[in-house]
């Protein structure tokens, strides 16, 4: 297999529109359209953190990319923002254990009686990073951004089925925690910095908002409603 | 120390939707009453509206209006033998919090029990015999019927403006409602709400088979309406963000919309929110609680408040935890069958059914009400005969999709990836393609499922958190076979292009997946005060001017979401309340 360079620098040049957003965020604009930065600033920006190292970036960027790849029907992971939706809501209140129950003991359980760990999400996701990487740097000779799109999508489908053995918790938990992380991303409405354009929904015809089908209903019974969709954004 | 204040006619720990109607129904009657809300304020307006409400990420994943987990949760285990561990995150029910509790964030699924629910274990032995009843299962009669609970029924449904169609008035069994509903007094106040095309295809479908499909009974109001307290609702708009999430049309009852526009201006009725309750001061030798303990959220001081009657309606967990906390009752032992509080808990069981994709329809998820879709009650209780079959209890089967919102609300056909490029087109194709045809089943108590204090984990105020100690057993098994296999004769004649194998939960109970907020049992009513701890009346056997609200008062549940069957409760005890205990207030059972 050819060893493929993705330097990381290129990541930063994808994420810089997303990273716009992210800025004007940080200053309280938080429903700005990231089209309109985009158009306004032509030259990437230098990418915005919150809480994700740079290696941390580099992991998530290469890792929304081989879950939502780039095709005819969106942008990859990184060109619809969701490296900027993971920093920013691991950087929040989510990030840092808001409603997680944080008491010991923390014992290991059944899965069944849900998540037992003394992490929050943000520090899950460090430690999940870091044991990905290791085990890539064993199987493959280098960090998981490094690898060729075929080997991370091997890696992905690896880690998926919970053969890596990582650490204090599975990696096939590391993995779900990801593919969720990304899939809310996605789908969540455009404002927390994912599913830019809302290619999402118009990938799959969610009309988001103002979502008032008191008439439709009836008018579009088993017909497809075709309306552009909205963001609570377009009505801020 | 706990500042004392002054005494009140009643204090009513929870405001939710029992709360709310006990303290209506207490105001009316010239009590003066204190509500207590651990939560906040919570206004439709302000809290409810466009376009900030139509957030999935916020409401539905990141749990905005529910229960705090950091403050407090339950733990769980299977059996007595594990060592339980705390629901660190919520997933399988979602408790509320805030004025209007999860009466705020419910789908509005608004059902009647069936004639038979209400004296279940008499009615089983008397039809099948005592062996019919699976050994450990301890399931018991209400100590009320479906004819006393009627008219609190029919009250209820025109508080909440109810639309649906009625299948038995006075008797008379209506084509298109429900034929095997007790007899009701009335029409429901509204007509039922629209269909969509997963509705319509069951309802032919169902039809087809012979069976007997109706609307599913639903607090989402078809048209505006104006309840008799004189508050009013919108239409509903199918919106599609109503389950974890407030109504911005005022379309979906809730204790807001319904009862506190009325409630709140009463000068007989003052809120407290921020007021965690922590314990209640009880009497032993007098039988009755003295005051109700309670910490201000926001500055942590503790204050005492004494009360001529306590409404303890909280959730069944804490209904449960505030009598164990305060040495109410005797606790409930699995070993030895004896003591009543934390006995019966009981759950949901639901999942069985199949998906089904069609290539040529336009399902449009995102066009819907909460509760919505048509249903079948063929197979449910003991409306068919159970000679034979193994178990008892049963479910409905359902088809109609409440949501077609795109984080939670998704479905690929069997053996499609979860991600990568295959998984785009394959979620491109058939979002918008697909509905599940679903049982949703009953959950008969059992000897070794029950509540009581956790020996290791605490909450914020440093009490015990509630221990949940719980297993499906054969007899839902048996039904999740039965229903699985039902669903998929009404699925495959509907001839879709593809179609899952018809699933029914087979593993132990996960506190992972969403299954629903239908906790019920822990303080259940009864004849009996060595099996209940609540009479008919849902008074307190050891606390006569103690009334225990809700679904902790079910000896079992049923398949029906249960705010119907609570909120008639809940108005049959304020008559009780209202026009017996004040006239002579003591027991209004002897054992």
């Amino acid at each position: 297999m050819a060893d493929v360079k993705i330097p990381r620098r290129d990541f930063l040049k994808s994420a810089g529109a997303a990273s716009a957003a992210g800025a004007a965020m940080a200053t309280g604009i938080a429903a700005c359209s990231p089209e309109t930065k985009t158009a306004a600033s032509p030259a990437p920006e230098p990418e915005i953190r919150l809480t994700l190292t740079q290696t941390e970036w580099a992991f998530i960027s290469a890792a929304v990319d081989t879950l939502i790849p780039a095709d005819e029907l969106t942008p990859s992971g990184t060109d619809v923002g969701l490296v900027v939706f993971i920093d920013r809501q691991l950087a929040g209140a989510y990030g840092n254990g808001a409603r997680l129950y944080r008491q010991g003991p923390f014992l290991p359980a059944k899965a069944e009686l849900g998540y037992q760990l003394s992490l929050t999400p943000r520090e899950f996701f460090r430690a999940g990073i870091a044991a990905t990487n290791e085990w890539t740097t064993k199987t493959y000779g280098k960090d998981f951004d490094r690898l060729s799109e075929a080997e991370r999508e091997e890696a992905l489908k690896v880690l998926e089925s919970g053969k890596p053995e990582f650490a204090g918790f599975s990696s096939a938990m590391f993995f779900d925690q990801l593919l969720t992380i990304t899939m809310e991303g996605f789908f969540a409405d455009p404002i927390y910095g994912g599913n830019k354009d809302k290619v999402a929904w118009k990938m799959i015809g969610f009309p988001g908002l103002p979502a008032s089908y008191r008439e439709e209903i009836k008018t579009y019974f088993n017909k497809k409603y075709d309306k552009p969709p909205q963001s609570i954004a377009d009505f801020s | 120390m706990a500042t004392t204040l002054k005494e009140v006619d009643a204090v009513v720990i929870g405001m939710g939707w029992t709360g709310s109607i006990l303290s209506r129904e207490l105001t009316k009657a010239g009590l003066n009453v204190v509500g207590l809300e651990r939560g906040a304020m919570r206004s439709p307006r302000e809290d409810f509206a466009i376009p900030s409400i139509r957030d999935e990420l916020k409401y539905s994943n990141r749990h905005e209006l529910f229960q705090d987990t950091a403050l407090e949760t339950v733990s769980l285990r299977h059996s007595r033998s594990e060592t339980a561990l705390p629901i660190r995150r919520l997933g399988s029910f979602l408790p509320g919090n805030n004025l209007g509790g999860a009466g705020s964030h419910w789908n509005g699924a608004t059902w009647r029990r069936l004639e038979t629910d209400y004296v279940l274990r008499s009615h089983l032995t008397e039809k099948y015999g005592a062996k019919a009843i699976p050994e450990g299962m301890t399931i018991q009669d209400f100590g009320v019927t479906y004819a006393d609970m009627e008219p609190y029924y029919d009250k209820f449904e025109k508080l909440c403006g109810i639309s649906g169609k009625a299948g038995n008035l006075k008797g008379q069994k209506i084509d298109g409602g429900n034929i095997f509903e007790g007899p009701r007094s009335s029409e429901y106040p509204n007509k039922p709400l629209a269909r969509n095309l997963a509705a319509s295809m069951f309802e032919t479908a169902a039809k087809n088979l012979g069976y007997h499909p109706f609307p599913q009974p639903s607090a989402n109001a078809s048209e505006a309406y104006t309840n008799p307290e004189g508050a009013t609702m919108g239409q509903c708009v199918y919106c599609g963000f109503c389950e974890r999430f407030g109504c911005e049309s005022n379309a979906k009852a809730s204790p807001n919309v319904n009862v506190f526009p009325v409630l709140l201006p009463d000068p007989k009725f003052t809120l407290r929110t921020h007021t965690y309750v922590k314990n209640l001061v009880y009497d032993r030798q007098a039988k009755k609680v003295k005051s109700v303990v309670y910490v201000d959220t926001r500055t942590g001081e503790e204050y005492e408040q004494p009360a001529g009657i306590v409404i303890l309606g909280a959730y069944v967990f804490n209904n449960t935890l505030l009598m164990l906390v305060s040495g109410i009752g005797t606790p409930y032992d699995p070993a030895t069958g004896k003591g009543s509080v934390g006995k019966n808990y009981c759950y949901q069981y639901t999942g069985s059914g199949t998906t089904l994709f069609f290539e040529d329809k336009e399902t449009n998820p995102f066009m819907a009400a909460g509760a919505f879709g048509s249903i079948i009650d063929d197979f449910n209780g003991d409306n068919f005969d159970h000679s034979g079959l193994g178990f008892v209890g049963g479910g409905h089967i359902s088809a109609g999709l409440s949501n077609g919102r795109p984080i939670g609300t998704r479905a690929l056909p069997p053996g499609a990836p979860r991600w990568g490029k295959e998984w785009k087109g394959a979620t491109a194709k058939w979002y918008n393609r697909w509905f599940n045809v679903d049982g949703t089943a009953c959950d008969y108590a059992h000897r070794e499922n029950y509540l009581d204090l956790d020996p290791t984990y605490k909450d914020a105020l440093g009490r015990p958190l509630l221990r949940m100690t719980y297993n499906f057993k054969d007899n839902n098994y048996k039904i999740g076979a039965f229903l699985a296999q039902k669903c998929g004769e009404i699925a495959k004649s509907m001839n879709p292009t593809v179609m899952t194998e018809p699933r029914y939960r087979k593993g132990d109970y996960d506190s992972r997946p969403y299954q629903s907020t239908h906790n019920t049992g822990g303080t259940i009513m009864g004849s009996d005060p060595s099996t209940s701890v609540v009479n008919r009346y849902l008074q307190a056997w050891d606390a006569s001017n103690l009334f225990i609200m809700g679904a902790s008062t079910f000896p079992q549940n049923q398949s029906y979401n249960p705010t119907g069957p609570l909120g008639a409760l809940a108005y049959w005890s304020a008559n009780a309340i209202t026009t017996q205990y004040l006239k002579n207030p003591g027991p209004l059972m002897h054992a």
